[in-house]
C-alpha cells in the first residue's frame, strides 16, 4: 500500500497518496482548479501557470498540476493572492491571442473562452501583441488549419504528436517573444511528415488548430437542385455525435443521426459500415491469399505481416515513416473510399442517377479522411470519389443550424442497398475491431466453422492496452486451406502511432512474426479520432468503445460475410473479391513520402 | 587582469598543489568533507546561494546508478565575467573540487557546460582536463570531465534547462521538485555548481572551513569575485569580502558620480544612490540593513544614464532570452517592456506604471523558473526608484 500523505485544501482535509498532485487531490474532493495546459492524456507541462495555487507560508505560489502533495501542507486555491495572479496571467494569455471570438470556429468550444467567463477579462489593460507579430494562417492542408494567432503555447499539441503520435511535425521553435509552434522550416502542415490524424486539434484548447470544415460546400450541393447527394457515416460517428449535441458519452444515436441527415436534405442516407464489411472481405481474401503464396507456394517475394490500411493517417505514417514497408500494407481501400468509388460506379447506376451530378458526403470521425479523399488515387470512378468529408463536429453543427432538436428525433433508417451492415463493420470504430471483424470471416471461410470465442466475442483483441497480441490456431480447415491446418495465425493490434512505431521497428529488425497487424493512428481507434467531439480523455474513449460492442453485440447479423447486401453485391457487379472489378475500384497504391 | 585590484587572492592565487589537495582530501571520510563544507558556511557563488555542503550531501545521500557532477559555465548574466577568468587561470581548482565532490557523491562522470561564447577556451581547457586526468589516474580516482559546449542561450545556465541542453532537448527549465540533487542529467542524482563555489571548495580543502568563515558576515562567508563595469575608472574582475555596503563599494569602484549601482546583473537589483550606505552586498539573512546577493556583476551607472535606457536594455534581452514556455515570462517581459514604451510615449498613462509593478509581482510568484522570476527584481527596483525618468 503507498504512503498516504494529509492535507488541506481550501481548509477540507483530504489524505491522499504519496505522489498525487494538488490538482488531482482537489479533484478528489470537488474542489475544481482551473486548468489549460494540463491534459489527462499527456505528460505535465506546468507551463500555462493558470492552476496555480498558495500555499500557506511560501512566497512563491505553486503549480498545482506539477506540483506532488506533501504532508501537512495547507493549500489555498483561491485566495486573493491566486485570484489576482491567475486574472493576470489569463490576461496575459488573451494578450497574445487574437481574441475574435464571434468569428472564431472554436466559439464556444475554447477553454481559454471559458476561462475568462470566470474571470471577467473584460477590461484587459494589456497591449494586443497579435497585431506586432504579422501571423499568417496556414490553411494549405485538407484536413488542418493552423492559425498561430490564436496559439497560447500551451504545448499540448506539440506533447500530443510527439508522446501520442511520436510523429513530431508539430514542434517548439524560437525562444522568447518569438516563440511558437511550428513544423519542420516552418512549412505549411500539408508539406511535412504530418499525418493529419487531428489528434492535436482534439487537444488545442483553442481555435489555434481546427479541421478544416466543408460545411458550407455540403450546404452548396443539398441546394443545389441539379445535385444528388449522397451520405455515408463511419461506425464510429453514432456513438460519439450525441456528445456533441448534449448527450452523454456512449449514448448511441444512430438513428436519430440518420434522421437528422435526411432532415438536413441528404438524398441517400448509407452507412459506412456496409463498405467496412466490404473491406473485411477484400482484405481477408487478400490475407488469406498472402499466406497461401507464403506458406503453400513458397513464394519469397510475398510480405508479411499484412497490416490494414483503413486508417490513413497510418497511411500516411507509414509513408513517411518505413517507406520501405509499404508492400505489408493491405491495398485494400478504406471502407470510405470503397463506398466513394461505389457510390459514383454501382450505387449511381442502380438508382439511375448520373455520377456526374452526384455529390459524394462522408461523416467521418476522421480529420486525415479529408486528406484522404483528395489523394490523387482515390479517383476509380472516374470522378473524385468522396466529394467532401465532414467530422462528427461539423456534423453536430450542421444538426444545429438546421435547427433540429436532435434529442427528440424519431429513429429512423438507412436507405438500400449500400445501408446495411453486420456488427463486425460496427466494431471498426474500435481498436482491434478489424482484427476482430476479420478473424471472424477468415476463420469462417478456412475451417467452415466459427471463431471458437462465445458470442463470437474476440476478446484477446479488445481493450485499450497500447499494443495486443493474439492468436489463434486454424485445425481441421477445408480442403482448401489444407496447408494452414495446424497454422497458428498470429495478430498484433496497436493504436496511436508511437505504438504502432514500436511494432513497426520489431517487425523491421525482425523481432516479431505476425501474420497480420491491425494498426489505427488515433488512441482507442476511430472512437478516439481527431475528428471526434470535445472533450476526450480515456474515460469518455472508454464509455466509447463500451457503445461500440453494445450496438455489435444486438445486431441480428455479427459477419461481415453474411450481410445480405455484401452478397448481393458480389453477385450483382462485383463477382469474385480480388476479382478484376474489386481491383479496378476498391484497392489502391501507396507513396514514399519524405520524413520531415 | 593586470589591472585587475584584488583585494584577497583565494581564488585567483595560482598554487601548484592541485594533487596534494586532492590526495589529502581523499585520504579523509566522506562525512569529514561534508562537514567542512557545511560548516565553512559556502553558498552557491551563481546567484541563488544554495548551502554547498548540503547539497553534496543530498546527493550523497540520493539513490541513482549514475550520478554526476556538473560545473555551470554558462555565465550569461549581463556584466559578469569572472568564471571565464576562472576558467582560464585555475582550472585545477575548479576540477579539483569537482573531483572530490565526485568520489563523495560516487559519479565517474563530470561536465564543464562552457557558455557557446567561450568556445575559444576549449583548446587550452581541454589541455587542462588531460593533466587533470593523469593526476586522477595516479590517485586511481576513476573519474572523468569532459566539457559540453553551450549554444547560446541565457536560459540553459538555468540548471534544468542546462540538464535539458545537455540531454539534446530544447533548453526549457523542468517542474520542481524533483530538484536535481534528485534527478538531474540524465535523471540521475547531480550536484551542479557554479565555477567560482568549485573553486572556493578548492580552498575550503586547502585551507580548512575556519579560514574561509573568518571572511564576511553572517549568511555571507567567504570572498566573491566580482565582476565591475559601467561608469568606474577601473573595470575589471576583484576578489572581495562578502559584507560591504554599497558606498564602501562606489568610493572605491565608482567615478565619483555613481547614481545607482545593478547588483547582479540584468536578473538583479538596482540600489539607487540614497540606499548606498544601508545596503550590504551579500546572500539574504538576518542582517540588519538591506542585503543583496549577487551572482558577481556590479554595474555602475552616473548620472549621465538613462535609467528608462538601462530598463529598456534589461526587458530587450528578457524577451529574447526567456525560453518562452510559461505564460508569466513570455507574455510578461514583452508585456513589461511594451509598457514603459507606452507610458514614455504617452500612450499609457503614467499609472499604468502601477499595473506593471503588479504584474511583475505576479511573474515573480508564478513564473516556472528563476529567469521569470527575478525579472521583477530589476523591473520594481529601477521603476520605484527612477518613476519620474520612466515618465519624461
Amino acid at each position: 500500500m503507498k504512503e498516504k500523505i494529509n492535507l488541506k485544501i481550501d481548509n477540507l482535509s483530504v489524505s491522499v497518496d504519496a505522489g498525487t498532485t494538488i490538482l488531482d487531490a482537489a479533484k478528489m474532493i470537488n474542489v475544481r482548479i482551473p486548468t489549460l495546459c494540463h491534459h489527462e492524456d499527456l505528460c505535465v507541462a506546468g507551463n500555462c501557470r493558470v492552476c496555480v495555487v498558495e500555499q500557506s507560508g511560501a512566497d512563491r505560489l505553486l503549480p498545482a498540476c506539477a506540483t506532488p502533495v506533501s504532508e501537512g501542507m495547507e493549500i489555498y486555491t483561491n485566495s486573493l493572492k491566486v485570484r489576482t495572479a491567475r486574472k493576470q496571467i489569463i490576461e496575459l494569455l488573451i494578450s497574445e491571442h487574437r481574441a475574435e471570438c464571434t468569428t472564431c470556429y472554436k466559439n464556444g468550444n475554447c477553454e481559454l473562452q471559458a476561462l475568462t467567463t470566470e474571470y471577467i477579462v473584460g477590461e484587459n489593460g494589456y497591449i494586443p501583441l497579435v497585431p506586432l507579430k504579422g501571423y499568417t494562417v496556414d490553411e494549405f492542408s485538407p484536413s488542418i488549419i493552423k492559425d498561430d494567432s490564436k496559439c497560447i503555447r500551451c504545448q499540448r499539441c506539440v506533447r500530443t504528436c510527439d508522446q501520442i503520435q511520436s510523429v513530431g511535425a508539430l514542434t517548439v521553435a524560437h525562444k522568447g517573444g518569438e516563440m511558437k509552434v511550428s513544423t519542420f522550416f516552418d512549412k505549411p502542415i500539408y508539406e511535412v511528415v504530418c499525418t493529419n490524424c487531428g489528434q492535436c486539434v482534439n487537444r488545442c484548447p483553442t481555435g489555434a488548430l481546427t479541421e478544416k470544415a466543408y460545411i458550407n460546400e455540403v450546404w452548396d450541393a443539398i441546394y443545389d437542385p441539379e445535385k444528388f447527394v449522397v451520405v455515408q457515416t463511419a461506425p464510429a460517428v453514432r456513438i460519439a455525435l450525441g456528445e456533441a449535441l448534449d448527450m452523454e458519452p456512449g449514448e448511441i444515436v444512430t438513428g436519430k443521426m440518420v434522421a437528422a441527415l435526411r432532415r438536413i436534405g441528404f438524398n441517400s442516407v448509407l452507412d459506412t459500415d456496409f463498405s467496412a464489411d466490404l473491406t473485411i472481405i477484400e482484405e481477408g481474401n487478400e490475407l488469406l491469399q498472402r499466406l497461401k503464396k507464403a506458406l503453400k507456394d513458397k513464394d519469397p517475394n510475398v510480405k508479411l505481416p499484412m497490416t490494414t490500411s483503413c486508417s490513413p493517417g497510418w497511411v500516411k505514417f507509414i509513408e513517411h515513416t518505413f517507406p520501405n514497408f509499404l508492400e505489408h500494407v493491405s491495398t485494400a481501400k478504406s471502407p470510405q473510399q470503397m463506398f466513394g468509388a461505389l457510390a459514383k460506379t454501382f450505387y449511381a447506376n442502380k438508382i439511375g442517377v448520373d455520377p456526374e451530378k452526384m455529390v459524394s458526403v462522408s461523416v467521418m470521425l476522421c480529420t486525415a479522411k479529408k486528406f484522404e479523399a483528395n489523394r490523387p488515387e482515390m479517383r476509380a470512378s472516374g470522378y473524385q470519389d468522396v466529394d467532401y468529408v465532414v467530422t462528427t463536429r461539423e456534423l453536430a453543427l450542421m444538426v444545429k443550424q438546421a435547427g433540429i432538436d436532435f434529442g427528440s428525433l424519431p429513429d429512423d433508417d438507412y436507405d438500400s442497398i449500400m445501408g446495411e451492415s453486420s456488427g463486425a463493420g460496427v466494431i471498426f470504430g474500435a481498436t482491434g475491431g478489424v482484427m476482430e471483424a476479420a478473424l471472424r470471416t477468415v476463420y469462417e471461410v478456412v475451417t467452415g466453422r466459427e471463431v471458437p470465442f462465445d458470442g463470437l466475442n474476440i476478446m484477446p483483441v479488445r481493450g485499450m492496452e497500447n499494443v495486443r497480441e493474439a492468436s489463434i490456431k486454424i485445425e481441421d480447415p477445408l480442403p482448401e486451406w489444407d496447408f494452414l491446418d495446424g497454422v497458428e495465425v498470429k495478430t498484433c493490434v496497436a493504436h496511436g502511432l508511437s505504438n504502432a512505431k514500436k511494432v513497426m521497428e520489431s517487425v523491421r529488425d525482425g523481432k516479431a512474426d505476425y501474420h497480420f497487424i491491425e494498426i489505427m493512428a488515433c488512441p482507442g481507434g476511430c472512437l478516439g479520432g481527431g475528428g471526434q467531439p470535445l472533450p476526450t480523455s480515456p474515460e469518455i474513449r472508454q464509455k466509447r468503445a463500451e457503445a461500440i460492442y453494445r450496438e455489435d453485440a444486438g445486431k441480428k447479423i455479427r459477419k461481415s460475410h453474411e450481410n445480405p447486401e455484401i452478397i448481393q453485391l458480389y453477385d450483382e457487379f462485383l463477382i469474385e473479391p480480388l476479382g478484376h472489378k474489386s481491383h479496378e475500384l476498391l484497392h489502391t497504391t501507396y507513396t514514399t513520402r519524405e520524413r520531415y | 587582469m593586470n589591472k585587475s585590484l584584488k583585494r584577497l587572492d583565494l581564488i585567483f592565487k595560482n598554487e601548484h598543489d592541485a594533487e596534494t589537495i586532492l590526495s589529502k582530501s581523499l585520504s579523509r571520510t566522506n562525512e569529514e568533507l561534508i562537514e567542512d563544507l557545511i560548516s565553512s558556511g559556502l553558498k552557491g557563488r551563481g546567484g541563488a546561494g544554495f548551502p554547498t555542503g548540503l547539497k553534496w550531501k543530498l546527493t550523497a545521500e540520493a539513490k541513482g546508478e549514475n550520478k554526476y557532477v556538473i560545473c555551470n559555465a554558462d555565465e550569461g548574466e549581463p556584466g559578469t565575467f569572472k568564471d571565464r577568468e576562472i576558467l582560464s587561470s585555475v582550472p585545477h581548482k575548479v576540477m579539483t573540487g569537482m573531483a572530490i565532490c565526485a568520489r563523495i557523491i560516487g559519479s565517474l562522470k563530470g561536465f564543464i557546460y562552457l557558455r557557446g561564447e567561450y568556445k575559444f577556451l576549449v583548446p587550452k581547457l581541454n589541455k587542462a582536463i588531460d593533466e587533470f586526468h593523469a593526476l586522477l589516474d595516479k590517485l586511481k580516482l576513476p573519474f572523468r570531465i569532459e566539457i559540453f559546449l553551450g549554444c547560446g542561450a541565457y536560459i540553459c545556465g538555468e540548471e534544468t534547462a542546462l540538464f535539458e541542453s545537455m540531454e539534446g532537448h530544447r533548453g526549457e527549465p523542468r517542474n520542481k521538485p524533483p530538484y536535481p540533487t534528485d534527478a538531474g542529467y540524465l535523471g540521475g542524482p547531480t550536484v551542479i555548481n557554479n565555477v567560482e563555489t568549485l573553486a572556493h571548495t578548492y580552498s575550503i580543502f586547502k585551507y580548512g572551513p575556519e579560514k574561509f568563515r573568518d571572511l564576511g558576515v553572517k549568511d555571507s562567508r567567504g570572498s566573491k569575485v566580482f565582476s565591475v563595469s559601467g561608469d568606474t575608472p577601473i573595470p575589471g574582475i576583484y576578489e572581495l569580502e562578502f559584507g560591504m555596503t554599497l558606498q564602501k563599494f562606489v568610493d572605491d569602484f565608482g567615478d565619483g558620480d555613481a547614481k545607482a549601482v545593478q547588483v547582479g546583473g540584468a536578473a538583479g537589483f538596482c540600489v539607487p544612490r540614497k540606499r548606498f550606505e544601508n545596503t550590504k552586498i551579500g546572500y539574504k539573512g538576518k542582517l540588519t540593513g538591506i542585503s543583496l546577493p549577487t551572482g558577481g556583476s556590479m554595474m555602475i551607472f552616473n548620472s549621465s544614464r538613462s535609467m528608462y535606457n538601462v530598463l529598456h536594455n534589461y526587458l530587450d534581452f528578457f524577451v529574447e532570452e526567456s525560453c518562452g514556455q510559461c505564460t508569466p515570462c513570455r507574455v510578461g517581459t514583452q508585456q513589461l517592456l511594451l509598457g514603459i514604451e507606452a507610458v514614455k510615449r504617452g500612450d499609457k498613462p503614467s499609472g499604468y506604471l502601477d499595473e506593471l509593478l503588479s504584474l511583475a509581482e505576479t511573474m515573480r510568484i508564478t513564473a516556472k523558473c528563476g529567469l521569470g522570476q527575478s525579472v521583477a527584481n530589476s523591473f520594481s527596483s529601477i521603476v520605484e526608484n527612477f518613476r519620474e525618468e520612466m515618465i519624461y
